[in-house]
């Protein structure tokens, strides 16, 4: 007990600050600033698994948890049949000869000597094939975005528990990890992280312009959830006399009968939507768990130990028989996988899909900000990481507000210095981040919660 | 005739923009691959260095503006360059004293370096947004064409036009300037000389008395000067926006590892190659194959290789090829 008393207190102190905004401000921004916590968490660990067990740096966060959005949309989204009769065909024509065309290429660079000729035929097959697939692919996408392109103008999901995407998301940001891990692995640290970055660019460009998937930039909207709506609740009977249960004594207090009708009525507005919170967090809580016994078990078992030896010494882990090459890709893709379930997560909770909103200053440098100020190699460190990062990303506004009308104090109100410093208030996040990271660089280059590994 | 068109018609839409973007991205891809090889991190701070630069040059140029200044033809912002230097140079001999130094000394792995060097993207990044907000500027001004397309037309007779902006031809001419001047202080002063070699090697650089805190001061102003210079270029051709400037990061970090991170002159190319190829593969050759082609043979569909929505996306795929079969860079060889 005594050895964790830091994680312990560091942990109360963070649930105070949450309570203290429930109390301060409001229980519904408390627990939208708790659920999307519990989402950095899941990306940290992610990011955690492959920074900290293994020294492999990913700035391709943002891709991944793009995909994992766009998996909560393929799952969840019920599938548009004209648009399926209209270009479903040549979709999937399509898909299958790109997937011809890379065991073909395939099959020639394993079974045939390298020399230039091959070369030649490689290059040849990919060319002449990306001609094939656009000549067939462009008629489906015109016919496929000219669907009523309103409100579709794609081919859809496949009309699933949006749940289920949770566990799709992982496996599209592990497939792609797999791909990127298989070509670019190989790379000093430094080039990887410049890779990955590009790499999730493209991602991102991919998912924004191919609209006849993603609907593109003109965005999904109205997805399912796995919680109930607001507005349902606020008419079933339960909720209303729970709702009462809970405010009994403030209740008592209004005698006026229609008054206190209408006071019941604001409660339950505002009950509702803290309920629907309270479902997401539930739901968020339960998959935090289950990956932080994961990767604890992960962390202590022999392969952790292992993990542990080759991202501290490459070589003398290969001399010892390791295969670090293979066990690089396999942690790239956990991690990897791990974000994507929670990009699955953060769609699933906005209830809508932004193409446009993923941008590698909030989905790729934030997290790492959160990993590194957190305690890269340590679990809880990266949990915490989170959720401190993510509380001061979004109370730095007020308290960069009340800074700004502290130091201010003595100008007067129409002062243009205070105007102009009052009216970039939401850009003291990036300082306060981008501060943060320095000095915890600098004096405590372990993060908060550093790494402590116990030998038995 | 109608082959002179179509040689127009490229040099209009497709030689003239890729040589004035691929001239920004150069100067930025020298910035990056300077810091690269003398401080040895991948800075990913670029573009808001950059920006911040800019952003100096713009206040000046609207001072500038306000007690009527001016450079007649030319934009007033070139006036202000110098001043922005200055600044620029400040700051980063600020930033490195207050935080790149302590890990230098201490011989930190890079990875932690670019790590810090995210922390520098934040502050960096507020600083600008909080000094000049983070809306779109322009601080053009002078003259905005050296030939329009409508007088080129008249003049010769062709049907297509050939517009050149006159802030096409200054970055061209600017670079070449600067370039030129870098490279013969890299390769014949005797500080440029020791910088190539501690850059080759930090031990011996030592022991031969090379002064390492001297090699850093100057990359720092050199870096500087080639930052602001850089930024306020593009500002110029296109417009200020600090997030644009964040995401002109990639496409320099692309130039500077095609043509080999470390090589000031492979940077330099590699800025061309980037900027050609984006514009290349983009560019919708429905027009061209019109003059050139008989008209039996016309073509019906745009002829684009790729949709414009992936201009980005071409040169980082051009990036991740590079990376693959040649880690090095095409330029490889010299180590600056």
């Amino acid at each position: 007990m005594r050895k964790n008393l830091n994680v312990i207190a560091a942990y109360s102190i963070m649930m105070g600050l949450i309570i203290l905004v429930g109390i301060f401000q409001s229980w519904n921004i408390a627990l939208s600033i708790f659920n999307l916590c519990l989402i950095s968490a899941v990306m940290t660990m992610g990011a955690n698994i492959q920074w900290g067990y293994a020294g492999l740096i990913n700035f391709g966060i943002m891709g991944f948890t793009a995909l994992g959005g766009l998996a909560a949309v393929l799952i969840s989204v019920d599938p548009v049949q004209e648009a399926w009769s209209a270009g479903g065909f040549n979709i999937l024509f399509s898909l299958f000869l790109i997937i011809s065309m890379v065991l073909a290429v395939r099959y020639i660079l394993k079974n045939y000597k390298k020399s230039k000729n091959r070369t030649y035929i490689v290059a040849a097959i990919i060319i002449l094939g990306i001609v094939i697939i656009r000549f067939i692919s462009e008629p489906g996408i015109e016919a496929i975005e000219g669907v009523n392109p309103a409100k579709t103008g794609f081919l859809g999901g496949l009309g699933l528990p949006i749940i289920f995407s949770w566990v799709v998301g992982a496996f599209f940001a592990g497939g792609l990890a797999f791909v990127i891990g298989k070509v670019a692995l190989g790379l000093r640290a430094d080039y990887l992280a410049i890779a990955t970055l590009l790499i999730s660019e493209i991602v991102i460009a991919i998912i924004k312009h191919e609209d006849w998937l993603t609907r593109g930039v003109k965005n999904v909207i109205g997805l399912k959830r796995p919680a109930p709506y607001e507005v349902n609740l606020q008419q079933t009977d339960w909720f209303i006399s729970l709702v009462e249960k809970f405010n009994s004594s403030k209740l008592n207090l209004i005698t006026d009968l229609t008054e206190r009708q209408s006071a019941l009525n604001q409660l339950v507005i505002e009950g509702s939507s803290v309920f629907v919170k309270l479902c997401y967090s539930g739901l968020f809580l339960v998959v935090v768990i289950i990956l932080l016994i994961l990767t604890q078990k992960a962390l202590y078992s022999p392969w952790g130990r292992m993990m542990r030896a080759i991202r501290d010494n490459e070589e003398a882990a290969n001399a010892m028989g390791k295969n670090v090459v293979k066990q690089h890709l396999l942690i790239f893709v956990l991690g990897s996988a791990i974000v994507g379930i929670a990009g699955a997560m953060l769609v699933t909770q906005d209830g809508l899909f932004t193409p446009g909103s993923y941008r590698p200053l909030r989905y790729t440098f934030l997290i790492w900000v959160m990993v590194i100020i957190g305690g890269s190699g340590n679990n809880f460190g990266a949990i915490l990481g989170g959720f401190v990062v993510w509380f001061l990303w979004i109370e730095a506004a007020p308290i960069g507000l009340y800074l700004v009308n502290l130091t201010t104090s003595g100008l007067d109100d129409t002062h243009f210095l205070k105007v102009h410093l009052i009216e970039s208030v939401p850009y003291f996040r990036f300082l306060m981040m981008g501060v943060g990271l320095l000095v915890i660089m600098r004096y405590r280059p372990k993060g908060i919660l550093p790494e402590k590994i116990e030998i038995k | 005739m109608d082959f002179v068109n179509a040689i127009i018609l490229l040099l209009n839409y497709i030689f003239v923009p890729a040589l004035a973007y691929g001239s920004q991205l150069a100067l930025g891809a020298i910035f990056v691959t300077l810091i690269y090889g003398i401080l040895r991190f991948a800075n990913f701070a670029t573009g808001d260095m950059m920006s911040f630069g800019t952003m100096f040059v713009i206040l000046i140029t609207f001072y500038f503006q306000s007690v009527g200044i001016s450079l007649g033809i030319l934009p007033t912002a070139l006036l202000a360059i110098p001043f922005g230097i200055i600044f620029m140079v400040g700051y980063m001999l600020i930033v490195d004293k207050l935080v790149f130094k302590y890990y230098r000394i201490n011989k930190s792995p890079p990875v932690q370096l670019a790590m810090v060097s995210i922390g520098v993207m934040f502050v960096t990044q507020a600083v600008v947004r909080i000094i000049i907000g983070p809306s779109d500027r322009r601080f053009f001004d002078g003259e905005k064409f050296l030939i329009k397309a409508g007088e080129f037309k008249e003049m010769t007779g062709l049907n297509e036009g050939l517009a050149i902006k006159s802030t096409q031809v200054i970055t061209i001419i600017v670079t070449l300037i600067l370039v030129s001047t870098l490279f013969w202080f890299l390769n014949k002063t005797k500080t440029g000389k020791s910088m190539r070699a501690y850059s080759d090697n930090e031990d011996l650089a030592l022991l031969s008395g090379i002064d390492p805190k001297k090699i850093v001061m100057i990359t720092w102003i050199i870096a500087g000067i080639l930052a602001t210079i850089g930024g306020t270029l593009y500002g110029l051709d296109k417009s200020f926006k600090p997030f644009t400037y964040f995401n002109n990061m990639l496409p320099i970090f692309a130039a500077a590892i095609v043509g080999g991170i470390g090589n000031p002159f492979g940077a330099f190319l590699g800025g061309y190659v980037i900027a050609f190829s984006e514009i290349f593969l983009t560019y919708a050759y429905r027009k061209f194959f019109m003059y050139v082609l008989p008209e039996s043979m016309e073509p019906d569909g745009l002829i684009q290789l790729l949709s414009t929505d992936y201009k980005f996306a071409v040169s980082f795929s051009i990036l991740v090829i590079v990376l693959l079969y040649r880690p090095s860079g095409i330029f490889k060889g010299k180590v600056l």
